[in-house]
């Protein structure tokens, strides 16, 4: 054998070690395409832009957020269609009780997140013990949020402290520090998948629940941890959320689509639906097509109401791309 | 100490103790009595083999050794201790394994993974990477397959034999003093066979007690020490494998059953003319295929599992279509891409697997038994439109010609018997009126007394003219029900056997063998 | 004597035993209903009035309707979220095709019509073809149809319903025996009943339904031409949702938010009435009654005061605690 094509094997192998998600290549499509339509349009103003750059990522690190979430539960081939509204509870409640005074910032964030495991935990109960399939379960726990939030506040309720907008508009550096924000939870999200345990077990859990109940993993217990990350991490979107905007309301969660684009997003990345595979990086892929695309819309100006409908296309074809291969029937 | 105990003492030490020891195992499922009275005994550094025809209970056995289900009367002992396993989990901690006939791995994750799934070497929850793939390297070294197989490969890259091999690194890597094997071969080829019975030797040395299922005679001479033969859920008995020859224990296995359950073969001037014609058919798995099926005649398609069995039956029925060649049905030429273009030939299928591709288990009998005359009606029609009459006595009509006996044709199928949901099944093609059947393991998992009820269907629908493709893995069926028999090999017919020919000609054939027996009947259609 | 007694009574418990034996076979959702709907009677004394009733099934209908949609849908295997948007997208629609001519009230309704098909056909050659789960699917196009809706209309959308459009579900027939007035819109969720009635439960496009719904791969070799029949059952939920859609306009008149929330009712009356999720059962006078259960429930919480936004709460707990039911009953009997 020659030196050359050992090293050629050596990076070869070094390529299929580091598993770049193929997800990143669309998004190079995705970016190029769309400084063709920014050439074309805007004499490429928008994407040469850094002040537009940083804003593709600020605008990612909310849906980012809770995608990582939801990542999990969907390698533990769960779902968690009530992230939305738990993160309108996040954003209302956080700014209610905080009432603009710096003192209450730690109480707020303690509560919300107290109220976050809460809601991860019942998901989980819900499925795991009565049974019910996840995606009716976790749409009855929104509506159940939904009316709750929506009785008790009507409209913006309360607002944030001045130092707590840092977490949204601050900045180290040039960098804002929500982008610090969204990396490390991406990180920790890769460490516990990759590197614990408990990533392990939902693996197996989602792969196939009967050979993870037979190797004495308790699937239970596994699902609902997931069940419980994926609604801290909506939480925190909350928290950023509502530092964004300055005050809470009800409808700021179902507003942002978080539910389904949080799906989407996971699944563009290489999550499967049906569980058992994929990881946050790939989400992180999915996130930053979407904010492209969002960023090059707002840009170039598109009516915000056939922005709603592009969307609606992009996630059916999207997710199209990835199912249209398989053999069996979708229903 | 009294002289009583003394006496128990002594004859321990001169017999030794068995490792794992069932008494009086009764198990029973609804319809079917599995398991009755079963006493047995594994010793340690022995490969004890479990034989049977399929629905002879060595599966439900292995079962309840492994903890997976739960015996209705009898004990389990290990080394001598009582012991009740209430879940898998159980019995593994106490050093009983078992590996399933289907794959218990997960494809996405690497074998290291797989191996120690949920027993990952780990500090605070923090998995030690290193640490896990060194172990399971040296689980797979102890088989000797730590050449073959890396511990970070991904388990959906892995052949089959090499998974195999991951299930038994991960039943070992339990420390297990028992390790259940059930068909471990039966998804293998003739050398992976030779490489797991070189690692089942390997582990006999270590002191293990090994058990297997197989109704492949063949292998089981190969590796094991002691044969048990099970049939109709009883002990047969149990023979030391050097002392008894296969005819023997296949004489064990079948007992009076070949004789007395088998219908007469057809005769010759039963047969009609061609209904169903193949011509150098191929598709991607399967290869040149020649073929001619009458009137009236049984044709047995044997073969070891993965020669393209199922995979003829599949393209014949357009579920996986054939690529090039031709296909004659009743004398015309046709293509058929679906089943609902083969039904509308009038071809009907018995899938191999009955749950998941025959019945449709939370529909009532009815709506089962006039699926396919439903399908080839309109869409907007209702089935009783024409001629109500006739068309209201259909339902009784095929329960009494399949033989159902309720009289409550709205009960859902999954509450019925093995034996009466393959009757439901087969009912419906009879409705549709199809004039050639395709079987695929026609009697798999029923009990005895079905089987031959099915048995006496299948020459009964000849006897109307019918035409069957039968395939079996059972060899006693092939040869007791074939009035010719093609045996398939690695994705081709390997040739043609006339009827009653011995189970060893088939064998032969069905590995790539050639016998004298057989006629080149299928080359020379192929030159026509 | 002793034993003639004993052969009275023991023929006594037979019958009891019969009469039990047809007891338990009676969905739940019936005596449920019943429950709710006496309650609700006993609260507010218009309920007792034939007029009261009436008033009750006309406002009951459109849900009944969406929910019988969804039950074809759902006993496929799948799902339809998309009918709230629908509905939306026709009321707004309508509003700007008629723009205030009663002349065009028919031409309107059929290119609505148009509109069902095409949603349908989209939803359906989408999972069937490309292989999306109607989740996802539907989802999609949750989004998709009401930003065409608000797109066309710019989020205002203008002028009212003629007179001859809003008959439909606001009018009545006059002078009918019996009952003095009866609703349009209870008469065409009846008629769409009873058609719906044939085709689930007596035609062979049913049956397939609920065969694809129970195991797909078992119909298929049954030759069921799954994707036709799974197309053909998004188009009819997504032609029922345009009915439901022109009853609620004619009833409630243009508002760009009647369809929010739709979609989960339906699916919500379709599951209280016995339907089960990801297919294989479902029965089209059990689902209206959820219908009608759904819709006594919301007028029960009026009637105690709880604020209006509760509505969602309950649904919620209702779906869960239904899915649940079902699955723990099944759990037990394995």
């Amino acid at each position: 054998m020659t030196t050359s094509s050992v090293s050629a094997n050596g990076f070869n192998k070094f390529l299929h070690s580091i598993r770049i998600p193929p997800v990143y290549y669309f998004l190079l499509v995705i970016f190029i395409g769309g400084a063709a339509l920014d050439f074309y349009f805007a004499d490429g103003q928008i994407l040469t832009n850094r002040a537009i750059l940083t804003n593709i990522f600020v605008r990612s690190v909310a849906l980012g957020i809770v995608a990582v979430g939801q990542t999990f539960v969907l390698i533990g081939a769960s779902i968690d269609l009530s992230v939305a509204y738990t993160i309108s509870m996040t954003a209302v409640m956080s700014s209610f009780i905080m009432q603009g005074d710096p003192t209450k910032v730690p109480t707020a964030i303690f509560v919300v997140f107290i109220i976050g495991a809460v809601i991860g935990l019942v998901n989980g109960l819900i499925i795991t013990k009565l049974g019910v399939n996840s995606f009716i379960a976790t749409l009855g726990t929104a509506l159940i949020l939904k009316g709750i939030l929506n009785a008790t506040f009507a409209n913006f309720t309360g607002s944030v402290p001045r130092s707590y907008e840092t977490f949204g508009y601050g900045r180290i550096g040039p960098i804002p520090i929500s982008i610090f924000v969204l990396l490390g939870v991406v990180l920790l999200g890769w460490f516990i998948l990759a590197r614990t345990k408990f990533g392990s077990q939902l693996y197996g859990v989602g792969g196939n629940s009967e050979v993870a109940r037979l190797s004495g993993l308790r699937t239970h217990r596994v699902l609902i941890g997931a069940h419980v990350i994926c609604s801290l991490t909506a939480v925190l979107t909350g928290l950023f959320i509502v530092s964004r905007l300055r005050a809470g309301a009800p409808w700021i969660g179902p507003d942002g689509v978080y539910d389904l684009e949080s799906v989407a997003t996971t699944v563009i990345g290489g999550t499967a639906l049906s569980g058992g595979k994929g990881g946050v990086w790939g989400t992180l892929g999915g996130v930053l097509i979407f904010g492209v695309i969002d960023t090059l819309f707002n840009q170039l100006g598109v009516n915000p109401f056939l922005k709603n409908v592009l969307r609606g296309v992009i996630i059916i074809l999207a997710v199209a791309s990835y199912t249209l291969r398989s053999k069996r029937e979708a229903a | 100490m009294t002289e009583e105990q003394n006496k128990t003492t002594v004859l321990r030490k001169t017999q030794p103790e068995p490792l794992l020891e069932v008494r009086n195992i009764t198990k029973r499922f609804p319809g079917v009595l599995a398991l009755d009275d079963v006493s047995l005994k594994f010793m340690q550094g022995e490969v004890h083999a479990v034989v049977g025809e399929n629905g002879a209970g060595k599966s439900t056995l292995m079962k309840i050794m492994a903890g997976a289900y739960i015996a209705d009367s009898g004990e389990i002992l290990l080394q001598g201790k009582k012991v009740s396993f209430s879940h898998p989990q159980e019995a593994h901690e106490q050093g009983v394994s078992i590996i399933y006939q289907e794959f218990n791995l997960l494809p996405e994750r690497t074998v290291a993974q797989n191996i120690y799934l949920g027993r990952e070497p780990s500090k605070f929850g923090v998995i030690d990477i290193r640490a896990l793939n060194k172990k399971a390297l040296t689980v797979l070294k102890e088989l000797g397959a730590d050449e073959m197989i890396s511990p970070t490969a991904l388990c959906n890259t892995l052949s089959v034999a090499e998974q195999q091999i991951v299930e038994i690194a991960k039943a070992i890597s339990f420390d297990s003093k028992v390790l259940i094997m059930d068909e471990p071969t039966a998804a293998l080829t003739l050398v992976e066979v030779r490489i797991l019975n070189a690692l089942v030797s390997r582990l006999k040395t270590r002191g293990m007690a090994l058990i297997f299922i197989s109704h492949r005679l063949v292998e089981v001479f190969d590796i094991a020490d002691k044969i048990t033969v099970l049939k109709d859920g009883q002990l047969v008995g149990t023979e030391l494998a050097k002392d008894v020859n296969a005819e023997k224990i296949v004489h064990m296995m079948v007992g009076r059953i070949l004789d007395h359950y088998f219908p007469p073969l057809g005769k010759k001037e039963d047969f009609g003319e061609v209904v169903l014609r193949v011509n150098n058919c191929s598709n991607h798995f399967l290869k040149n295929i020649n073929l001619e099926l009458r009137k009236g005649e049984v044709l047995g398609i044997a073969g070891l599992q993965g020669s393209g069995r199922t995979e003829l039956a599949q393209a014949l029925f357009g579920v996986m279509p054939f690529k090039t060649g031709t296909m004659e049905i009743n004398g015309k030429t046709r293509t058929v891409k679906a089943p609902s273009t083969a039904i509308k030939y009038s071809m009907g299928f018995m899938t191999e697997d009955r749950k998941a591709e025959g019945l449709l288990p939370k529909q009532p009998i009815r709506d089962n038994m006039l699926l396919t005359v439903r399908s080839m009606q309109s869409i907007l029609g209702n089935i009783f439109n024409d001629g109500i009459r006739k068309s209201r006595k259909m339902v009784p009509t095929l329960a009494k010609q399949v033989d159902v006996r309720t009289d409550n044709y709205d009960r859902e199928v999954q509450f019925l018997s093995g034996g009466n949901q393959q009757k439901v099944a087969l009912s419906k093609w009879l409705a549709s009126n199809a004039d050639i059947f395709i079987f695929d393991e026609p009697t798999r998992g029923i009990d005895v007394e079905a089987k031959a009820s099915i048995h006496d269907l299948i020459r009964g629908l000849t006897k109307k003219g019918i035409a069957v493709l039968m395939i079996s893995s059972e060899l006693p069926e092939i040869i007791g029900m074939s009035d010719r028999i093609l045996v398939m090999w690695d994705g081709s017919i390997a040739g043609e056997l006339p009827a009653k020919s011995t189970e060893s000609d088939v064998m032969l054939l069905a590995t790539g063998h050639e016998t004298n027996n057989h006629s080149n009947k299928n080359d020379e259609a192929g030159k026509e | 004597m002793t034993t003639t007694t004993m052969a009275k009574s023991s023929r006594a418990v037979k019958v009891l035993n019969t009469i039990w034996t047809w007891i338990k076979k009676i969905p739940p959702v019936y005596p449920i209903f019943i429950l709710i709907f006496l309650t609700v009677g006993f609260l507010n004394p218009n309920y007792q009035t034939a007029n009261g009733i009436f008033v009750f099934l006309r406002r009951a209908s459109p849900l009944a309707i969406l929910a019988i949609g969804q039950m074809f849908v759902l006993s496929s295997g799948g799902f339809d979220l998309s009918m709230g948007s629908l509905v939306t997208f026709v009321i707004v629609g309508s509003s700007m095709l008629l723009n205030n001519d009663p002349e065009k009230a028919m031409i309107t309704i059929v290119i609505m019509l148009g509109v069902g098909v095409i949603v349908g056909l989209i939803n359906g050659v989408t999972v069937s073809f490309l292989k999306v789960p109607s989740l996802i699917v539907t989802l999609g196009m949750l989004l998709l149809v009401k930003g065409v809706a608000m797109f066309w209309s710019g989020g205002a959308p203008r002028g009212y319903f003629t007179d001859n459009f809003r008959i439909f579900g606001r009018g009545n027939i006059e002078n009918v025996p019996i009952f003095g007035k009866f609703p349009i819109a209870l008469l065409i969720m009846i008629v769409i009943a009873l058609l719906s009635y044939y085709l689930f439960h007596k035609s062979n496009f049913g049956k397939q339904i609920l065969a694809i719904g129970d195991n797909v791969r078992a119909s298929q070799l049954s030759g069921v031409r799954v994707r036709v029949i799974r197309v053909l059952a998004f188009v009819y939920s997504a032609l029922l949702a345009v009915v439901a859609a022109i009853l609620l306009g004619g009833y409630g008149g243009i508002s760009t938010n009647v369809g929010d929330g739709l979609e989960m009712q339906a699916v919500s009356a379709a599951v209280v009435g016995g339907t089960l999720l990801l297919g294989g059962k479902g029965s089209v006078p059990s689902v209206v009654f959820g219908a009608f259960t759904l819709e006594a429930l919301f007028n029960l919480l009026n009637l105690l005061g709880l604020p209006k936004p509760y509505k969602d709460a309950v649904q919620g707990l209702i779906i869960i605690g239904a899915v649940a039911y079902v699955a723990l009953s099944t759990r037990k009997k394995r």
